[in-house]
């Protein structure tokens, strides 16, 4: 193949899926020369499984996404058609937005912020090549366009070495019928870096009017609905529903009759698949004694009649899927519109890239979403804006941007996937985050925009207003601290209705809003005096106050793990040098490569001796250089 | 985890019987800390304290005084470690000394961790870079053993108990996380009402594993015993006789035992921290005095009593007054000098104790009736070793911050709080229990999720 010289760029993003799409858009909003590619145009960011964004701790991603400067919450905003507010009454630690989606809106959206971007080009085309050159990266292009870059960031999805799986019939392809990056694959493992095959599946899409809706429980939006991003101030109205149904014994039975000729119980698939995503077949057999399994069925967006069957993914043969599918009351008659199929790809062992994202072994190559061994949207949008951030840094020469486990769910999703790595498809969970009643969807713009700001992806006017509301969160604040209501009849029978005890003294504002039978909303008659402010300021303070206990509890764990955060290990340093250090944890040191003592506490293999010999190997280090650290 | 902030204490002696015992305090908080333990008899508290003073005075915990004592206070730059590090030196009985630790910890010190006074020592510039390797190795070394402890109790009796309370908060931990993460699968929540139950099964055991580490502590490490009664019945006959050697003034004159002389003897299964006293007599001599109050004091304290009586002669006042002191501890009467012919009232001793022992310190009679009673005195022959107990303070403190954790979970859920707080204390409760087997926690819980639920699209 001829190739000739094409372009040249600062920034390279392989894959305009959610996680290149928030790398492509950082590093031009930065300031970089930045290309992005894809193998299909007409579907930049698309949604080739469920036709929703958020959810339980994907939505504190999105919120935290945005309150960065990222892309996704806005775009979620505008093309949302049903959205709810997960876990109400479950804690605000765990409070999770989550919105159905118009794909096509969204795909169409995204094409064309990508577009409108200044700084940004926007390619179709197929990798076949990576390599290094010098100081640089070049990409090579299957018609024989070579372009140059200074960082690539790997972006790859499914494509890369994709394959479909559906019964006995098994193909090279991509996500949606899109073809397969087939090749791309030999170039990074050419540089050494190791690669690993991991599987998920997604289920079958059918016609709305094979479908007997009218007979199926509803699920409702919120009202009033609350939007993913700080700047949406107008969030549009739901304008879809849900349906829920389950499945039976029939349905069991027919899966179970045809187990013998999924890919997966057969063998064919050495993919891990996703712990969190099971296939209904792998339901069914892990949880056998279980006699239904629900199921959620999700308009696909406004102008088609596509609905996506949440909880049936499968690769069982396609008629055995039509088969299963009709067992289910008000699917009698159902007719597929999409066949369900698993999908086999590429991906790397997120050991061997640093917490900025970029491999260690390789200066300027940046991975992100499910090249790194993450599964989700939001896990790959939040990775793609680290990895995108950094690579435009780095171009800039710039000290890299890094965010720690207290700081974020994106701090906590990339610090699990450097340090621990993963033995399947990594999806972010609440329970992932030890400080979970600080790392809050409320407040992710306090935590993570002044960060944005410094960067420089939040603009002035908006860094303006996120100042206001500071300001007036701690106004009111200090008004609920410093109100002390009398003890009168009327706030006595206020207090009694709601089960809680009456008073006998003066009560401040703020030690009654501490009770948990009480909130802002009963307390309104006796408080008069509240001034006017948004919802979500009285949410934030209303949580601070209440919470106030655990916060400063989980404050001061953040304050110890911060302290050996602190102590940076170098880079290249080789830990069978270091006296004192187990076998295994010098093993497991040198795989990891951890960037300080914190991180390397967390990996598994190095006990508190060990951490103990490194501080004292770093500050004998420290006196060797004359400087005592 | 070593961060510099906490402060550390420990055992700086031997662990073993020695003349003195010393638990070291270091850290900004060191003062603090002893002071919460160590009442000065002069007027000036540790806090006052200027760097290189020593304060003489005694040592409390909950249960009240129980030694005397002497403070060391340095302070910061000029000791050992660097840091502000205050010396508590109480007498060398193993069990006063862990006492004394156990005290301190609960004062708010955290126990070091190994090689951790050394290590801040050398962060803190107090030994040369030289010495850094030696250091290394020696906390590499403490960390395999700790490793290997861990490793033992893992999978030991102590190990097979852990896991079933780890167990229990990890699966009520699996579930609040499955729950929350998966609201819209159908997992069913938890009531308030049969989480307080669980947690408090899970409390309840760990309360019988915390108060076994105290009954363990009579097997390892002995348990504190006085050896009480007139003068010349024969204690220190007796001392002898359970040592093996000649330790005490042995003489016919009253009173030559004046001072408390401690001996570590094994009968048994079971290892006793003897302390031979001085009588009970009424007494103008202001040293013999002195004494007979200690003797007193010790009698409350003490965790067995070796009453001696002298069977060849009648109950003195001394005696019955002895008798009466008895009532309501554990003790062993010891009817001694049965060569001789036997005038004392038995009855009466049987009334006030429950072990009555016939012995012939000088011959040596007896002596495995007495091994008999004071096991049955101390419950030891009730204690089952295989039933698995906390060995180590580290295990311990493990063990009461996982307690904590469950205790603030069960809090929450009373406080009305929402089940996000109550899984964050759960968390920390089961963080705490996987540290004592070397395990991790959020993997832990999340494999307990997939295991156990049917969860995801």
């Amino acid at each position: 193949m001829q190739e000739y010289l094409a372009g040249k760029y600062d920034v390279v993003v392989v894959g305009a899926g959610h996680a290149g799409i928030e790398a492509a858009l950082a590093a031009a909003r930065l300031g970089v020369r930045t290309a992005v590619f894809t193998i299909n145009l007409d579907w930049v960011g698309n949604l080739p499984c469920n036709p929703s964004i958020g959810g339980t701790a994907k939505g504190h991603l999105v919120r935290e996404i945005d309150a960065l400067g990222g892309e996704m919450g806005k775009a979620a905003d505008a093309c949302f058609i049903q959205s709810r507010m997960l876990n109400r009454g479950k804690g605000p630690a765990v409070h999770s937005l989550r919105a159905q989606i118009d794909r096509r809106a969204y795909a169409g959206r995204m094409k064309q912020t990508l577009e409108e971007q200044e700084n940004l080009d926007l390619r179709q085309a197929e990798l076949v090549d990576l390599r290094p050159k010098g100081e640089k990266w070049e990409v090579v292009t299957r018609l024989g366009a070579v372009y140059e870059a200074k960082a690539v960031v790997l972006a790859t999805g499914t494509f890369l070495g994709g394959r479909i799986f559906v019964g006995e019939v098994s193909y090279e392809g991509g996500p949606d019928g899109m073809f397969a990056a087939t090749q791309l694959s030999g170039a990074i493992r050419r540089l050494g870096i190791t690669l690993r095959r991991f599987k998920t599946g997604t289920p079958a899409r059918v016609h709305r009017r094979s479908v007997d809706l009218d007979r199926l429980e509803v699920q409702e939006g919120d009202d009033p609905v609350t939007p993913f991003s700080f700047e949406t101030s107008h969030p549009g109205e739901n304008r879809a529903v849900c349906h829920i149904s389950w499945t039976n014994e029939k349905t069991k039975q027919v899966i179970l009759e045809n187990l013998h000729r999924s890919p997966l119980y057969s063998g064919k698939i050495e993919g891990v698949g996703p712990r969190y995503c099971p296939s209904i077949e792998d339901k069914i057999v892990r949880f056998s004694e279980k006699e239904r399994h629900q199921l959620f069925i999700e308009p696909c967006g406004l102008h088609t009649e596509e609905l996506y069957l949440q909880g049936m993914s499968s690769s069982l043969p396609e008629e055995v899927q039509l088969q299963f599918l009709r067992t289910i009351p008000g699917l009698e008659r159902v007719q597929i519109m999409r066949t369900a199929y698993a999908i086999e790809y590429d991906c790397c062992d997120p050991q061997q890239l640093d917490a900025t994202l970029e491999c260690k072994k390789w200066p300027g190559l940046f991975g992100a979403g499910q090249f790194n061994g993450s599964s989700g949207y939001e896990e790959a949008a939040a990775q793609g804006l680290v990895a995108g951030i950094n690579a435009a840094r780095r171009v800039l020469g710039k000290e890299p941007f890094l965010l720690d486990r207290a700081s974020s769910y994106i701090g906590t999703l990339i610090d699990d996937l450097v340090t621990k790595g993963c033995s399947d498809p990594y999806r972010m969970m609440t329970s992932r985050s030890e400080y979970r009643l600080v790392l809050r969807q409320d407040n992710a713009d306090e935590r993570l925009t002044p960060l944005g700001w410094e960067i420089g992806l939040i603009s002035e006017e908006r860094w303006k207003r996120f100042q206001e509301k500071q300001e007036r969160k701690r106004q009111e604040l200090r008004r609920v601290e410093n109100t002390i209501l009398p003890p009168t009849d009327a706030l006595n029978a206020l207090l009694v209705s709601h089960e809680t005890s009456p008073v006998g003294t003066g009560v401040r504002l703020s030690d009654l809003l501490k009770r948990p039978q009480l909130n802002y909303e009963a307390l309104a008659p006796v408080d008069r005096e509240r001034p006017a402010l948004p919802r979500e300021i009285f949410e934030v303070c209303e949580v601070e106050i209440k919470y106030q206990g655990y916060i400063r509890r989980q404050m001061a764990q953040i304050e110890e793990m911060r302290r050996l955060e602190g102590k940076k290990l170098p880079p290249d340093l080789d830990y069978r040098t270091i006296t004192g250090l187990r076998l295994e944890a010098q093993e497991k040191l040198n795989q990891v490569a951890p960037r300080s003592v914190g991180q390397a506490s967390r990996i598994s293999g190095v006990s508190p001796a060990d951490v103990s010999v490194l501080l004292i190997w770093l500050a004998g280090k420290g006196e060797n250089h004359g400087n005592h650290s | 985890m070593a961060n510099s902030d906490r402060t550390i204490a420990a055992i700086s002696t031997p662990q073993a019987a020695g003349g003195i015992g010393i638990v070291r305090i270091s850290g900004t908080d060191a003062r603090r800390v002893a002071s919460r333990v160590f009442r000065p008899s002069g007027g000036k508290s540790i806090e006052e304290a200027k760097g290189y003073t020593a304060l003489f005075g005694r040592v409390a915990d909950g249960e009240g005084e129980f030694d005397e004592a002497v403070a060391l206070v340095f302070s910061q730059p000029k000791s050992y470690t660097g840091e502000d590090v205050v010396e508590l030196s109480c007498h060398g009985g193993l069990f006063l000394v862990k006492r004394l630790l156990a005290a301190v910890l609960r004062a708010g010190a955290q126990p070091a961790e190994p090689g951790e006074f050394t290590r801040r020592a050398f962060l803190n510039g107090k030994l040369s870079l030289t010495g850094a390797e030696a250091v290394m190795d020696l906390i590499g070394a403490q960390g395999k053993q700790a490793a290997a402890a861990a490793l033992a109790a893992k999978d030991g009796a102590l190990g097979r108990r852990i896991d079933a309370v780890k167990e229990t908060i990890l699966s009520l931990s699996a579930h609040l996380a499955a729950w929350v993460d998966y609201p819209e699968d159908d997992i069913p929540a938890l009531e308030p009402q049969a989480l307080e139950r669980e947690l408090a099964a899970v409390q309840g055991e760990l309360d019988r594993l915390l108060a076994g580490f105290e009954q363990g502590r009579i097997i390892r490490e002995g348990v504190e015993t006085v050896l009480a009664g007139r003068p010349n019945v024969g204690k220190s006959t007796l001392m002898n006789l359970l040592s093996g050697c000649e330790r005490s003034i042995v003489t016919d004159i009253p009173g030559t035992t004046r001072d408390v002389v401690e001996e570590t003897v094994r009968l048994g299964d079971v290892v006793l921290r003897l302390a031979d006293t001085a009588g009970l007599r009424e007494t103008e001599n202001p040293v013999e005095a002195a004494g007979v109050a200690r003797t007193r004091e010790r009698l409350k304290r003490a965790g067995l009593v070796l009453a001696v009586f002298d069977t060849s002669a009648p109950l003195s006042e001394e005696d019955r007054s002895l008798l009466q002191e008895l009532k309501g501890s554990r003790a062993v009467a010891v009817l001694n000098k049965t060569d001789l012919p036997g005038r004392i009232e038995e009855e009466e001793i049987r009334a006030a104790v429950s072990q009555v022992v016939e012995l012939s310190a000088a011959t040596g009679q007896g002596y495995d009736a007495l091994t008999k009673a004071v096991e049955t005195a101390l419950g030891t022959g009730e204690i089952d070793p295989a039933a698995g107990m906390l060995a180590t303070e580290r295990q311990k403190a493990c063990a009461l911050r996982a307690r904590e954790g469950v205790g603030q979970a069960a809090e929450a859920i009373r406080a009305g709080m929402t089940l996000d707080a109550v899984s964050v204390a759960l968390d920390d409760a089961a963080a705490a229990l996987l540290e004592l087997t070397g395990e991790r926690v959020t993997d832990a819980v999340l494999d307990e999720v997939f295991a156990r639920f049917c969860v995801g699209k």
